[in-house]
């Protein structure tokens, strides 16, 4: 390799940021004074190279202190990693919370998504781009959904600075919108995590439980409230008997694939390689859904013992945990408990006394939805474009640095605590046989009480509808989300299972229940989701990179037309949509049309 | 003594194709056997001496049980799979993903194209004259040669080529994301103030035009370009020891550009720019 790092400098403060996360540098290969030593041999290369997963946490560090990323920091950050300042780049322009272009320092992130936009998300946009105009000091980002449903319409101010400032207005005005930009510093307090669990109190919640009961930085009160017992059972059982026990369970993935989760355990345990990884997707994306960041900011140190549990059964000694760049608060309460548990010998080189050795490293995603998918978050994390994988080889096999790999979202981990708590038996015993447990639920829309429900596999869509207190009118209600479907207000007796839904020709996904009333344009929400997945493509295939865009085309077109005046587009989607469905690379392209798709067949959207 | 590589003996997987039964050595793809049975599946993005991206998804095949279809160029063969190369569901995918990407960039200067959105019967068309297309005007910002990203379909192969897998030079990238993805330099810009070593083995691996000899690209753009008046001929570089071949395209008794034979041991087909641009003192008749 014979780099070529260009001639830009960084600013101070940029070299700073840089230095805070890496260290200062040694040599005048990366950066610093020459010395004498400089001339007999040089550092950096192959040692350096090996440090490539340092790059998207340096574009954090830059963009966080300054706002942006420049050409010199830039620089300056590839010179200390090694890494092609060409490839950087491409790193760099790949996420939506970076900028390569100067920015006033203060960014707010206006939500536009599905919930937000029933809720009045195009009206605060319109009111906040007036009002912070050029000049203001403040740029105005609509994007996609910010995981504050329940609270919706959102917005997520960052002020970059030492450190960086982070606060959240929801459910936000036009006004408050700007106070919080104006000041993220001295902005309120968000309500705390349990506010977003409208069945808080009731004694028979599995995962959320403690949420809104234990003090989230107190790691004695967590143990107080039954935390870390699973993990005695994990150590008493071995790492077998604890893939044996969820495998009995019956626990499947509940990031939306539904894959039997003892048997990816097993299947990544038993592989030679080493090292093993375990990695925690919580790079909760899918618009409509918070139940992640909930868990994470009402229960922190559950996640971090089930990450424990986890890696110990796969026989992995270190764990990634690839937290959403858009969730602040989360981050901070994950750190906390991470700090405190590896301060009182829960990580660490020996955990729980038990000569069992593993830590775990928080990733933070950059604004990107296809990291979620498995493959891609491990190029994120390495430090290249979260563009997915091909397919053969499986995680399990070649994973993140193509080691066996482990990757389970968070609720699917937390399920694992009660398991070892209370057995096999008695949880496979909760739900129905092809669907066992208990399940959360993001309910938003059109309900009196949106928020995180949790309910035993089984219980209806009218029943989770009747909780949340649905509102006169229903038109539509998705199912899943963006990568979902619709259905019909008529079908709300499908049972919530992997089975029925699936029986029903709809999908679980990830637990997304958003419901839409008569005043929601169903046009409007269409284009909103086909924007989406034009936005969040990664472009790296053709039928998803140029396919979306002319679905969103095709659905400008029809958005004022029914009948026999659309028919012709929506042959058109359908088209395109089977070959997506049939040809792109990841889940991203093949799920991209479901939704519209179940909009046109179920609800009859353009008749 | 004449030493001949013998290779490791292979296993051969036995299954099936369209139906018939068929057998590859292991570590073949699905491309390699439908190549050796004699069918032609359409290629984009593969390319001879690089591992497959698998981005362009036109050689996209049925593999019984698979819930999606699956590239034949990186899909591995398997012992017992059995694979279908012309069903209704291949032949639509291909069909819209020449659809999509002829109606996006310019493949005018791509190889063997037209012939499969014929036999596919893609209409590119049909998306109206709205949509929306690459459209960028190419850039010529050094005299040796020209970026087309109008002609682009980011095949990757030219990331790979200045990458890890020959030049070392990791002058290019892709950058943003999408339909807005490009293949791009650091910072978006001008080769000249970029790490580009113009060895001009991205040129020699485009499967579209988008990177072309300045030469070629000047002659196109005045009309005189004819690739049936042109002759091939193949013969060693004269500026170092190394040996690599060298194939000059000839027409009108001037060079007009030189490529390198993929099949050479030795170089693959990669130059460095001595070799691939270094031609004018042959013709220099003062």
């Amino acid at each position: 390799m014979d780099l070529h790092f260009g001639d830009s400098k960084p600013t101070d403060e940029e070299r700073a940021a840089v230095d805070t996360l890496l260290g200062p540098p040694e040599s005048s290969w990366e950066g610093a004074d020459r010395s004498d030593a400089d001339l007999r041999w040089a550092r950096g290369g192959r040692e350096a190279r090996a440090r490539r997963d340092l790059l998207l946490p340096g574009l954090h560090a830059v963009n966080d202190r300054v706002g942006w990323i420049s050409e010199g920091a830039l620089g300056y950050l590839c010179r200390r990693l090694t890494v092609p300042p060409a490839e950087a780049y491409g790193v760099a322009t790949f996420y939506a919370m970076f900028s390569v272009k100067p920015r006033p320092a203060t960014v707010l992130h206006v939500c536009t998504d599905l919930a937000c936009m029933a809720a009045g998300a195009p009206e605060l946009c319109e009111g906040v781009e007036s009002r912070l105009g050029p000049g203001s000091g403040v740029t105005v980002e609509r994007g996609p959904c910010l995981g504050l449903c329940e609270r919706a319409p959102a917005a997520l101010a960052v002020r970059a600075g030492d450190p960086v400032r982070t606060a959240v207005a929801a459910p936000a005005t036009v006004e408050r919108a700007v106070l919080t930009a104006g000041a993220p510093g001295s902005a309120a307090e968000e309500p705390p995590a349990a506010r977003a669990l409208p069945q808080a109190g009731d004694p028979s919640l599995m995962l959320l439980g403690r949420v809104g009961v234990v003090d989230p930085a107190d790691l004695d009160d967590y143990r107080a409230h039954g935390g870390y017992a699973a993990l005695r059972r994990a150590f008493a059982l071995g790492p077998a008997g604890v893939i044996r026990e969820v495998t009995d369970a019956g626990l499947v993935g509940r990031g939306g694939a539904a894959f039997p989760t003892g048997r990816k355990w097993q299947a990544t345990a038993s592989q030679p390689d080493t090292p093993h990884y375990l990695v925690c997707n919580a790079d909760e994306s899918e618009p409509g859904t918070f139940k992640d960041r909930v868990v994470m900011e009402g229960d922190p140190y559950a996640l971090v013992e089930a990450m424990t549990v986890a890696a110990y059964a796969i026989g992995a000694h270190k764990g990634y945990l690839y937290l959403r760049g858009e969730y602040p608060r989360a981050l901070r309460r994950m750190e906390h408990a991470i700090g405190q548990a590896r301060a009182r010998g829960l990580l660490g080189d020996d955990v729980l006394g038990q000569g069992y050795a593993f830590d775990i490293e928080i990733r933070r995603g950059a604004g990107a939805y296809i990291c979620g998918e498995e493959t891609a978050l491990f190029n994120s994390i390495e430090g290249y474009r979260g563009e997915p994988r091909s397919k053969p080889p499986f995680p399990v096999e070649k994973g993140l640095f193509g080691r066996p790999t482990a990757e389970n979202n968070v609720e699917t981990l937390v399920n694992v605590l009660p398991i070892l708590t209370g057995g096999a038996e008695a949880y496979a015993a909760i739900g129905t046989p092809g669907s066992t447990g208990p399940k959360l639920y993001c309910v938003s829309g059109s309900v009196e009480r949106p928020g995180v429900y949790e309910l035993p596999f089984g219980a209806t869509l009218g029943e989770l509808l009747e909780l949340a207190g649905v509102r006169e009118g229903l038109r539509a209600v998705l199912l899943g989300g963006a990568a979902g479907g619709f259905v019909r207000p008529d079908e709300l007796h499908v049972p919530l299972t992997f089975e029925g839904t699936r029986e029903a020709g709809t999908t679980l996904g990830s637990g997304v229940v958003m419901a839409f009333d008569d005043t929601v344009p169903l046009p409007r929400l269409l284009l909103r989701i086909a924007a989406f997945f034009r936005d969040e493509s990664c472009g790296q295939c053709v039928p998803c990179r140029v396919g979306t865009v002319r679905q969103e085309e095709a659905l400008h077109r029809i958005a004022e037309r029914a009948g026999a005046a659309a028919a012709d587009d929506v042959a058109l989607l359908r088209e395109v949509g089977r070959a997506m469905r049939d040809a792109s690379i990841c889940g991203l392209g093949q799920t991209a049309w479901n939704a519209v798709e179940s909009a046109i067949d179920r609800l009859g959207a353009y008749e | 003594m004449t030493a001949i590589p013998l290779g490791t003996p292979r296993l051969l997987l036995a299954f099936t194709l369209d139906g018939e039964p068929v057998r590859a050595p292991e570590g073949s793809t699905v491309l390699d056997a439908c190549r050796a049975a004699g069918k032609d599946v359409p290629t984009l993005c593969q390319g001879d001496t690089l591992t497959p991206k698998n981005a362009c998804r036109v050689c996209v095949v049925e593999v019984e049980g698979a819930r999606t279809l699956a590239p034949a160029c990186s899909r591995k063969a398997e012992e017992g799979m059995r694979v279908r190369t012309d069903t209704e569901r291949v032949r639509h995918s291909r069909r819209v993903v020449l659809e999509l990407l002829a109606s996006s960039v310019d493949l005018s200067t791509t190889a063997r194209v037209a012939e499969w959105i014929e036999e596919y019967g893609a209409e590119p068309d049909r998306f109206g004259p709205d949509a929306a297309r690459v459209d960028e005007e190419p850039r010529i910002d050094n005299t040796l040669y020209v970026r087309d990203y109008d002609k682009c379909i980011l095949c990757y192969k030219c990331v790979d080529a200045c990458g890890d897998q020959w030049q070392n030079t990791f002058a290019i990238s892709v950058s943003g994301r999408g339909f807005d993805a490009r293949i791009a330099v650091e910072h978006d810009a001008p080769l000249t103030d970029s790490a580009c070593v113009y060895c001009g083995n991205c040129i020699e691996v485009c499967p579209t035009g988008a990177l072309s000899f300045r030469s070629e690209f000047d002659m196109r753009e005045a009309g005189t370009w004819d690739e049936s008046a042109q002759t091939a001929t193949t013969t060693v570089c004269a500026y170092c020891g190394v040996g690599c071949n060298l194939t000059l395209h000839v027409q009108d008794n001037e060079i007009v550009k030189v490529t390198s034979p993929h099949d050479n041991p030795v170089t693959h087909g990669n130059l460095c720019i001595k070799g691939r641009f270094g031609y004018q003192h042959v013709q220099n008749r003062d």
